[in-house]
């Protein structure tokens, strides 16, 4: 087992207070690994980016978290809990140990800027001490990392195209060199073709550069492809977290399955395409149990009445996985 | 790979309605009449306001003395038979505020609503006509731009003898208008481009009706902070006159009372009830219509509404802002807030799936 870098215990994110309030992620658990691409995965509304931003305390009013622990380990000195941390230290932890790249990351970049201004910018906040030699080299270098060329420093936002307006955003993510980048659907406005350079670019340098990524699509496609471990997200909690290889051969929670089955395999026999039926939950007004289960093409009777707990299933290889659901014994919980 | 959009009921007959359980649903989450009462900044402003308007219909009848009967009280401090004190005539202050409120009011809101109108004719339709009628409306509101409003209302109203009320709130009102149309011009160019206008315009709307339904709901935040900058210019503009003396001198304004004041030396009296309550008035209805643009504002454009509560308590005890970049941690905590079941290793009774169908991959 790898050491881990990044453990979210419990994980609760709502929007509004009181009884007004929606619980949007419940109860997460999840552990990220060095230099692992752990993909979450999840129709929209399930609550993927709220855990991401949770997590990083990014969220807009009216978020809170409303409890848990996110639990960061640096590469020296001892664990945190990022949610305990002061204004001032979160803003020294922010970019410098964990970067976010957005969604739509590509309408990030300030308009009247050069790249150049925008890219030494961190730099000079996190680092006011760095000559701005330094710091442009610095720069140059994170260009030519992400495959742009450095000539391009002066350019402005409206120049580039919109992949590589990507990639100055992963530059930027990845300038302080942080232990941990979260990826909140960083492709999704790209066509396929730059999708794939870009997320090959990107697993080139996280095995050169050694960080750890959180991947947030509803593309589980692309993340069969490229990911270590998935975790499925359905109305705010996970369901299903397994290494991608073995999630994608025999997923045992039935709303991963669906998900499987909704977009075409490459090679194999041909095989009807299945969506899902009926839409994802309404979070003001959770189904009881399982939240799945008013869609569930396997419902029998346990599934209405508690909420199964995430836990290693009782499988051969249940110790590399855990799922939430009735049809699968949990030998013993996780987190 | 579209999900289909059948119901539940079709595919799990029976279990559909646990999907959406009403009674779960928060009762607060009808739809709010009165909304726009309800936004405390707004509802300050229109009960402020609203004492102002039933002074300036009452006025004349509560005032407890005739605003103009001279007494043998000169300068007198407040006290309860002059609750504002007298003037170096022995006037009543507060007689004369309370009849003064109509003309300011009257002047106020006749002359605000004459600009808004030119403002909105002349700036909607040079900016979403374009071309020829744009320059012409331009250079029509660029002239009156220029042309300095008060020196032209104190030639307008010390020519015309005895200019009542009605006739300085119309020059107020025709030349404080181009502003507003500028502003609006500006902006219906920039919706005017929009795709839902040009969608409009592309299915046949009439003219009329795109500027009616398409652009001008998107306008009521400018109109409507035009309207109240309009008002509490035209209330200042009718003050100043009356203070250096223009206009007539049979009704009373609250400028009237100030000009008095000036001319007699209240300040080098001491006499300070003479001029501060007519200024807190000028204050107190400037305050009141502003506070009533934020609740326009707010109310037309959602994006503005600040989200009720800010402040959120902990389970410490401790309490914190809710703030962009630092979301509120409520309870630091590794304990499960939900109570999952674990699933049991052995199920008992035998539970074998009842519905369970085979999988179709």
């Amino acid at each position: 087992m790898k050491e881990p870098v990044l453990e979210i215990r419990n994980l609760n994110v709502d929007y509004g207070l009181g009884d007004q309030a929606v619980h949007a992620v419940r109860d997460v658990n999840l552990t990220l690994h060095k230099g692992e691409v752990l993909g979450l995965a999840g129709e929209s509304g399930s609550g993927k980016s709220t855990l991401a931003y949770g997590l990083t305390r990014l969220l807009a009013p009216p978020g809170v978290v409303s409890g848990g622990q996110v639990i960061y380990h640096p590469e020296r000195g001892e664990p945190y809990d990022v949610l305990a941390l002061s204004d001032r230290e979160l803003r020294a932890f922010r970019w410098s140990e964990t970067a976010i790249v957005f969604q739509g990351a590509m309408n990030s970049l300030n308009p009247v800027h050069k790249i150049s201004t925008q890219l030494t910018d961190v730099l000079e906040a996190h680092d006011p001490k760095m000559s701005s030699h330094s710091r442009n080299a610095r720069a140059r270098e994170m260009l030519k990392l992400v495959g742009i060329s450095p000539d391009r420093m002066d350019a402005y936002p409206h120049q580039l195209s919109g992949g590589m307006r990507q990639r100055v955003m992963i530059g930027m993510a990845l300038i302080l060199q942080p232990q941990v980048v979260i990826m909140d659907e960083p492709t999704t406005a790209l066509d396929v073709v730059m999708q794939r350079q870009i997320l090959a670019q990107l697993i080139e340098l996280r095995e050169r550069l050694g960080f750890s990524v959180i991947f947030i699509t509803h593309d589980l496609s692309l993340l069969v492809e490229f990911s270590n471990r998935i975790a499925i997200m359905y109305g705010g909690r996970i369901v299903e977290e397994a290494p991608a290889a073995a999630l994608y051969r025999d997923s045992l929670h039935p709303y991963s399955a669906g998900l499987l089955g909704s977009f075409p395999a490459l090679r194999g026999p041909r095989r009807e395409l299945a969506g899902i039926p009926g839409s994802p939950p309404d979070l003001k007004g959770m189904p009881t149990g399982c939240s799945f289960h008013p869609r569930c093409p396997k419902v029998f009777d346990p599934c209405a009445g508690n909420i199964p707990v995430l836990g290693r299933p009782d499988t051969p290889d249940g110790a590399t996985r855990s799922v939430a659901c009735w049809l699968h014994p949990v030998k013993e919980p996780v987190g | 790979m579209t999900i289909p959009t059948s119901s539940v009921e079709q595919v799990i007959p029976g279990q559909g309605a646990m999907a959406q359980p009403e009674e779960v649903r928060p009762g607060k989450a009808k739809r709010r009449r009165f909304r726009f009462v309800a936004n405390a900044k707004a509802a300050t402003g229109l009960v402020v306001l609203g004492i102002y308007i039933l002074f300036a219909i009452i006025g004349p009848w509560v005032a407890p003395y005739d605003p103009d009967a001279q007494s043998d009280d000169l300068v007198a401090p407040p006290s309860s038979a002059h609750w504002f004190g007298t003037t170096h005539l022995g006037q009543d202050v507060l007689s004369q505020i309370l009849v003064g409120t109509r003309g300011v009011m009257v002047v106020g809101l006749t002359a605000g609503v004459v600009a808004t109108v030119f403002s909105v004719l002349i700036g909607v339709t040079a900016g979403y006509l374009g071309g020829t009628w744009d320059d012409i409306l331009s250079v029509l509101s660029n002239v009156f731009l220029v042309i300095p409003a008060l020196p032209l209302i104190i030639i307008v109203a010390s020519t015309i003898n005895n200019a009542g009320s009605t006739i300085v709130a119309l020059v107020i009102g025709l030349t404080s208008w181009a502003w507003g149309a500028r502003v609006l011009r500006a902006q219906t160019l920039s919706l005017r481009g929009r795709d839902y206008v040009e969608a409009a315009r592309a299915t046949g709307e009439k003219t009329w009706r795109i500027l009616f339904f398409e652009i001008l709901p998107n306008l009521t935040a400018i109109i409507a902070s035009g309207f109240v900058g309009t008002v509490i210019f035209a209330v200042t503009s009718e003050i100043t006159l009356a203070f250096i003396g223009i206009g007539s001198i049979s009704n009373w304004n609250w400028g009237e009372i100030l000009f008095w004041a000036q001319s007699q030396q209240a300040l080098a009296q001491g006499a300070w009830w003479w001029f501060v309550p007519a200024g807190l008035a000028i204050a107190f209805l400037g305050t009141a219509l502003s506070l009533i643009n934020f609740g326009i504002d707010e109310f037309v454009s959602p994006r503005l509404r600040s989200a009720g509560k800010t402040k959120v308590k902990t389970v410490a005890g401790r309490t914190v802002r809710m703030r962009v970049g630092f979301t509120p941690v409520l309870d630091n905590s590794a304990a499960p807030h939900t109570h999952a079941t674990p699933v049991p290793a052995i199920n008992p009774n035998g539970a074998t799936p009842v519905r369970r169908k085979e999988a179709t991959p």
